[in-house]
Order: C-alpha cells, then structure tokens, then sequence
C-alpha cells in the first residue's frame, strides 16, 4: 500500500487560516490502512482544526467525508454536491487525492492533509517499510525476492557496498543492509550462482527517467 | 478572568479508579464541582478523538484517571492510553494549546484520597493557566 503520515496540525492550520469553510475529505484505501487518512483521522483532523482555529480567534465551519477511493473520478464526482458549500478542501489521502479533486474541482483550493511516504507493508502494528520503487520493470526474483532499488541505501544492483557492515547499512544502524539480506538467502536456497550472472543494465526508461508515467490498457479503455 | 470556572473533563475506568472513587465517596470524599466524571470500561478504550472532542466541546482540561500500569484488567489499556495522551500533548503545543491541560494518573483502587486530591489539584492547575479561548 501508499504509506503516509499526517502533516503536523500547525502546518494543515497555516494552510487554511484565510478560509472559513473547510472540509476534510478522507479516502478508505492505503491510507485508512496505514491509520493516517480514513474516517476515523477525518474527525480528528476536523476536530483539531475547529480547536485550533479557535484559539487563533476564528470560529470555522469543518466538514467531514470519506470517499471510497480518490484515486477514481467516479468516487471524486460524490463531492460535487457537497464542495459547493466550502471554500477549501484538505484531502488527506496521498498525493494523488488532492490532485484528482483539484483536478476536476477546479475552483477550490485544495491542501494536501498528509506526507505520501513509500510503497511499502505493515511490519508491525504502528511500524511501517518500503518494499517497492515502483520501478516499472520488477527483477526482484533475481535478488531473493527482496528489492534492491527500494531497500539499499544506494540502490546497488550487482552487491554490497563497502559498508555493509554485520548485516546493517552503512547509512545508519537502524537500516538491515538488504544486500547481506539478499546474500543470505540466495546462499540458503544454493542460487548464490544466480548472483554471479551477468545481466543487461537496467533500463530506467520505465520509471521516473522516462517522464511521468501513463498506463494504458486497450482492452479495459474506451 | 476573575470569574472563571475551568470545566474539566475527567475520564476513568471501571477497575482501579473506580474502587478508589467509591472509596472516596465512603470518605466523604467529594470532588470539586468544576470536575465532570466520564466512566469508561478501560482507559485503553479511549480514542484520540474522545480527548479532542472534549477540548471542542468547552473543556479547559482534561484528565484521565486509570489503573497502575502493572494492573490494567485488559494487560495494556493505561499504556496505549498513555501513549495517546502523549500524542493530543502534542497536537495541543502546536495549536498554541498548553499541554498540561491535559494529564492521566494511574491510581491504586484503595486510595481515595488521592482520587480526590489529583482532581483539586488539576482544578488548581486548570485555574492558573485560565481559558483556552
Ligand atoms: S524491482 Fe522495481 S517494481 Fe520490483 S520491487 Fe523493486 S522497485 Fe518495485
Ligand atoms: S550497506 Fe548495504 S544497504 Fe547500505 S548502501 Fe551498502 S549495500 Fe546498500
């Protein structure tokens, strides 16, 4: 899923201090998931925003949704009824909600609520870690099924860096050195070999290199 | 200013604050008028948006009363509590909010007194820093 974290309330407080009618507008995908953007954060960021207005002497009116995604237009159009009555929205899904109302709302002002983080999973309740770049060409089955572009520090595709060090990064403590990782399973499964191929460079032509990204599949387009 | 009655939220749960809350009553024990009592199954159920809801619905403080963290019925209530107290501290201080309006104590079921004590003084504290708005 999209991983997030909240903006801090004094930022999201800075952002709509001019307006006087806000809604907050959740979505129920990756960022309910991650506890940062579902109905349950919509009530707390409006209520936070109604206390904080308050107390800079600005009484607001904040109102409440959660879209099933906005990441779809057809959920995005559910608001075309309700955004007339607000003159700004914070959308707390990731980078892409905001876009898709601004997008088709295009007279309203709209902040985005959250920091979009990394594609990643749950590792544990609360804890959070990037498993993917959306590089567009996945090789992880090379590497252990484990991505070396999303969890080396430098993105090393044929092995460890020089500071790999007892199985952590150089980069910080804190980080495994998914290379040792790598190493270890491939040695486990006796593919250690596989390592050793000599593969093409990767082209980088199917991520961020090649311009912003557009999928389309001819057979589900109009 | 000199009129001002601080409305104060107190949470509490149904275990160990609430032995020490029938204690004071036995005493007779009562706690200041400005302390409005909320009773919950386990501190641990309380979200959040409970504690923020009670700031925006005109509370100057809020407190929660629970168990020791050794003797939480449901193992770990007062500890999450703890760490959500913790987070809305934090939201407070960036709204320009004090966060000691704010505050949970872990009480033993036996102490009445104390029960008592704690909320006069939160009424104390809540006196000095005034209105929030
Ligand atoms: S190889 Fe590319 S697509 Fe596969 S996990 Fe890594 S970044 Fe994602
Ligand atoms: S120590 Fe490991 S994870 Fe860190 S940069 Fe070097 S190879 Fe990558």
């Amino acid at each position: 899923m999209i991983i997030a974290e909240a903006k801090p309330i004094s930022e999201i407080l800075e952002m709509v201090k001019d307006f006087s009618k806000i809604l907050v507008v959740g979505c129920k995908g990756c960022v309910t998931v991650c506890n940062v953007g579902g109905a349950k954060e919509v009530a707390i960021l409006a209520s936070s925003i109604r206390i904080g207005m308050r107390k800079k002497g600005k009484e607001v009116e904040v109102g409440e949704i959660t879209l099933e995604r906005q990441c779809d237009p057809e959920y995005i159009e559910e608001l075309r009824d309700i955004i007339k009555d607000y003159d700004a929205v914070v959308s707390i899904a990731c980078g892409v909600g905001p876009q898709f109302i601004a997008e088709r709302y295009p007279d309203i002002m709209v902040f985005p609520g959250v920091n979009t983080k990394f594609m990643g999973g749950a590792i544990e309740h609360g804890v959070w870690a990037e498993r993917c770049a959306g590089c567009g060409q996945c090789v992880i089955h090379y590497y252990g099924t484990m991505c070396p572009i999303a969890r080396c520090s430098k993105s090393l595709m044929n092995g460890p860096c020089g500071g790999s060090n007892h199985g952590k990064c150089e980069v910080s403590p804190e980080i495994d050195c998914i290379w040792d990782k790598i190493v270890r399973k491939m040695m486990a499964q006796g593919r250690l070999e596989e390592l050793l191929k000599i593969r093409p460079p990767k082209s980088w032509l199917t991520a961020r290199d090649g311009g912003p990204r557009k999928m389309v599949r001819e057979e589900l387009a109009k | 200013m000199q009129d001002f009655r601080p409305k104060i939220i107190a949470f509490y749960c149904s275990n160990c604050a609430s032995s020490a809350a029938k204690i004071a009553n036995k005493m007779n024990l009562y706690l200041p008028e400005e302390v409005k009592l909320i009773n919950v199954p386990c501190t641990g159920r309380i979200e959040i948006l409970h504690l923020l809801k009670a700031f925006e619905n005109g509370a100057d403080g809020v407190c929660v009363f629970g168990c020791q963290e050794d003797s939480c019925q449901y193992i770990n209530g007062i500890l999450k509590l703890k760490k959500r107290v913790e987070h809305v501290k934090k939201m407070l201080e960036e709204m320009g909010i004090e966060p000691d309006r704010i505050e949970v104590f872990s009480l033993y079921a036996g102490k009445g007194q104390d029960f008592v004590d704690i909320a006069k003084e939160m009424v104390n504290k809540i006196n000095q820093l005034g209105p929030i708005f």
